[in-house]
C-alpha cells in the first residue's frame, strides 16, 4: 500500500514539477531572448490572466457567473486613461483612483445581483455591464466615445528602470501577475474562500449552517471586480489606448471563455485559458478576419465536448494514469502473491 | 405648446421603439419561462432576420415578402439550434446558454462575412412613405404602422396564450415543466416550437424596424441587453410583463436619448435597478 502511496505522490509532484520548470522558464529566462512581437503578447497574456483569475473568483469558486466583468476592467482602464491624459497624474493616484471606483461601482452593482442566483444573477449582470459600456460609448465628453481615448503614456513609478522598454514593462507585469496570484490563491483557500465554494455547492445548505451567504456572494463580487480594476489599470498602461470595445459583451463573453476553457475553480486554468485565447486572437488575426467565427465554434465544442475545462481534463488524464499505474502494480502483487503460494 | 408637441414627439418614437422590443423581447421571456434557456442569440436572429428582409426585398421589392422570409428562414434556423444542439442539454442552465454564445458569435461574424461592415437602411413599403399630421406634430406613417403591427401581434400572442388548447399547455409549461409532462404534454414539443416561434417573431421584428432604426454589425448585443432589461422589468416568461416592460424600457431609453443624449444607455440603469432592487421577479414575474 505505502509504495502505490509513493508512486501516486511521485507521479502528480513530477507533473507539477514539470508545469512550474516549463513556466519558469517561458516567463522569467526566456523572454529577454523573444523577439518584441512575443514580448508584448505575453505581456498581454499575463494582464488577462489576471483578469480571467479575478472572474474565477467569482464563477469558479462562488458559482456565478458574470456576463459584465469586463466592465469593471474597462471602468478602470477608462480612469486611468482620462487621469493620464488629461490631468497628468502620477502612478498611485491613477492606480488608487481607478481601483476605488471600480470598487465603488461594484458596492453599488453588488447590492442589486448579490441575491440572485444563476441564470438571474447571469441577466442582470450582463445588464449593468452594458449600462458601463452605454456610459463608455456615449459620454463622449469625458470618454472621447466611439473613438477611445488614446496617448496614455506609462507612468514612471519612482525605480530606477523606464517602463516604456517593452522588456522592463514585461517584468514589471510579471511581479504584479505573481502578486496577484499569490493574493488570490490566500484568498480562496482561506476560510472565507471555502465558504464560497460552499455556497457555490449549495447556498440553502450553508444558511442553514448559519452562514450569511448573501454578504458572502457581494463579497466575492467586490472582490473580484477589484483584482479587474487592477488588471484594468496595467492594461491601460500597456495598451496606451483605450475603447469601449474593450468593455462590451464580446470582451465580457472571451474572459467567460478563458475560464471555461481553462477550468473553473482552478485559478492556475483559467490563467492558462487566457494565454491560450490571447495566443488565439494574435495568432489568428494575423491571418484570417473570422476571429468571432472560430471563437464561437471553440465555444461550442468546449461545451460539448470539454465542459469541465481543460485543467480538470488535465486532472482527470492524470488520476487515470494513476489508476493506470495503481491497478498494473496490484496485478503484479497478485501475480507475486500466486508464485509464492 | 411646444413641450406638448415634444413631449407627444417622444412618446410616439418610444412607443414605436418598444413596439419593436417586445417583438424581440416576448420570445426571449417566453423561451426562458418555459425552457429557462437564456438565449444570448436573440438579437443575432434580430439583426439576421433584418439582412435576409433586406436582400430579399432589394431582390424582389415586396416588403411582406422580405418580412415573412426573414422570419420563417430565422424561425427554422431557431428550432433547428434548439433541436440539434440545446435538446443535448435539457434545463442545464449554463451549457445551454453558453451554446447560444458560441451561436451568437457565430452569427455575427457570418453576417459580417456575407452583408459586410456597412449600415443599410431597408426600405420601407411604399404606400407606408410620408408623413402624417397628429394635432400640429409631423409624424412618419410607418412608425404608427410598426406600432399597430405590434399591438397586433401582441394581441394575437394573448389571445393564444389565453384562449386556446395549446396555450393552455404552454402555460402548464411555464407553470411547472415536471408536472406538465407528469401529465402527459409532450414539454420537449413544445419547448422546440416556442423557440422556433421566439426567433421568428425577433427576425420579423428585425425587418420591421430596419426602415427605422436600420441594421449593422452590433446591433445584436445592443438590442439583447435593452431585450434583457425588458425581461427584467417585465418579469420572466410574463407576455403582459413583456409588453409593459417593452413600453416602459422604449420610452425611458427614448426621453434619455433626447434629453441626456450622453448619458443615454445608463438612463435605462435606474428604473432597471429599483424593480431588482423592490421586486427581483420583475413587474408581472413569479418565482
Amino acid at each position: 500500500m505505502g509504495e502505490i502511496r509513493k508512486m501516486k505522490d511521485l507521479f502528480a509532484s513530477k507533473t507539477k514539477l514539470i508545469g512550474l520548470i516549463l513556466a519558469f522558464l517561458v516567463l522569467v529566462v526566456l523572454p529577454p531572448f523573444y523577439t518584441s512581437y512575443w514580448v508584448t503578447l505575453v505581456t498581454q497574456m499575463l494582464i488577462f490572466a489576471v483578469l480571467a483569475m479575478s472572474l474565477d473568483i467569482l464563477m469558479g469558486y462562488t458559482g456565478l457567473s458574470s456576463f459584465g466583468h469586463a466592465g469593471f476592467f474597462g471602468a478602470a482602464a477608462y480612469v486611468t486613461a482620462v487621469l493620464t491624459t488629461r490631468y497628468k497624474m502620477g502612478f498611485l493616484v491613477c492606480f488608487f483612483s481607478s481601483v476605488g471606483l471600480t470598487i465603488v461601482i461594484s458596492l453599488i452593482f453588488g447590492l442589486l445581483v448579490a441575491h440572485a442566483t444563476g441564470v438571474y444573477f447571469l441577466i442582470i449582470t450582463l445588464a449593468l455591464g452594458m449600462c458601463l459600456w452605454g456610459l463608455a460609448f456615449r459620454w463622449v465628453t469625458i470618454t472621447g466615445g466611439d473613438n477611445g481615448i488614446s496617448g496614455i503614456v506609462r507612468p514612471n513609478i519612482g525605480l530606477p528602470i523606464s517602463l516604456k522598454d517593452p522588456i522592463t514593462y514585461y517584468y514589471v507585469i510579471l511581479v504584479f501577475f505573481l502578486i496577484c496570484l499569490i493574493l488570490m490563491a490566500i484568498y480562496v483557500r482561506s476560510p472565507f474562500g471555502h465558504s464560497l465554494k460552499g455556497i457555490r455547492e449549495s447556498e440553502s445548505r450553508m444558511r442553514v449552517l448559519g452562514y450569511n451567504t448573501w454578504l458572502h456572494k457581494y463579497l466575492s463580487y467586490v472582490s473580484a471586480a477589484a483584482f479587474a480594476g487592477f488588471a484594468g489599470v496595467f492594461w491601460a498602461y500597456f495598451n496606451g489606448f483605450i475603447s469601449p470595445y474593450e468593455m462590451d459583451l464580446t470582451a465580457s463573453i472571451e474572459i467567460i471563455l478563458m475560464v471555461i476553457l481553462g477550468g473553473p475553480g482552478t485559478l492556475i486554468g483559467p490563467a492558462l485559458g487566457a494565454g491560450i485565447i490571447v495566443f488565439l486572437k494574435n495568432f489568428i488575426s494575423a491571418y484570417t478576419q473570422r476571429w468571432l467565427l472560430i471563437l464561437g465554434t471553440i465555444y461550442i465544442l468546449t461545451i460539448l465536448y470539454a465542459p469541465q475545462g481543460l485543467m480538470n481534463v488535465l486532472k482527470d488524464w492524470i488520476k487515470g494514469g494513476q489508476k493506470k499505474a495503481e491497478a498494473e502494480e496490484a496485478e503484479a502483487e497478485e501475480a507475486e502473491a500466486k508464485e509464492v503460494s | 405648446m411646444i413641450l406638448g408637441q415634444f413631449l407627444l414627439v417622444q412618446t410616439l418614437n418610444g412607443l414605436s421603439f418598444g413596439a419593436l422590443l417586445f417583438l424581440l423581447a416576448s420570445g426571449l421571456s417566453l423561451i426562458y419561462g418555459v425552457m429557462r434557456i437564456v438565449n444570448i442569440a436573440h438579437g443575432s436572429y434580430y439583426m439576421l432576420g433584418a439582412y435576409i428582409g433586406l436582400s430579399v426585398i432589394l431582390r424582389t421589392h415586396s416588403f411582406a415578402l422580405g418580412a415573412f422570409s426573414g422570419a420563417i428562414v430565422i424561425g427554422v434556423v431557431g428550432l433547428a439550434m434548439e433541436r440539434i444542439f440545446l435538446r443535448k442539454f435539457p434545463l442545464q442552465a449554463l451549457p445551454q446558454m453558453m451554446i447560444t454564445l458560441g451561436f451568437a458569435l457565430v452569427f455575427r461574424d457570418l453576417a459580417l462575412l456575407i452583408w459586410g461592415g456597412d449600415p443599410y437602411t431597408l426600405p420601407s413599403p411604399v404606400f407606408l412613405r410620408g408623413s402624417t399630421e397628429i394635432s400640429g406634430v409631423i409624424f412618419p406613417i410607418y412608425r404608427l404602422f410598426v406600432i399597430g403591427v405590434a399591438t397586433v401581434v401582441a394581441l394575437s400572442l394573448w389571445l393564444f396564450n389565453d384562449k386556446t388548447l395549446v396555450g393552455a399547455k404552454l402555460r402548464a409549461a411555464v407553470d411547472d415543466h415536471e408536472m406538465a409532462g407528469g401529465v402527459g404534454l409532450n414539454v420537449p414539443i413544445i419547448s422546440g416550437c416556442m423557440f422556433g416561434l421566439g426567433a421568428f417573431l425577433a427576425a420579423f421584428g428585425g425587418v420591421m424596424g430596419g426602415p427605422i432604426f436600420g441594421v449593422y454589425p452590433g446591433l445584436d448585443f445592443e438590442l439583447l441587453s435593452l431585450a434583457f432589461v425588458v425581461v427584467l422589468v417585465g418579469g420572466r416568461g410574463s407576455l403582459k410583463g413583456s409588453a409593459v416592460g417593452s413600453i416602459l424600457v422604449g420610452l425611458v431609453d427614448n426621453f434619455g436619448k433626447a434629453l441626456v443624449p450622453e448619458l443615454s444607455y445608463f438612463t435605462l440603469f435606474a428604473p432597471m435597478a429599483i424593480i431588482v432592487a423592490i421586486k427581483p421577479t420583475g413587474l408581472f414575474g413569479r418565482d
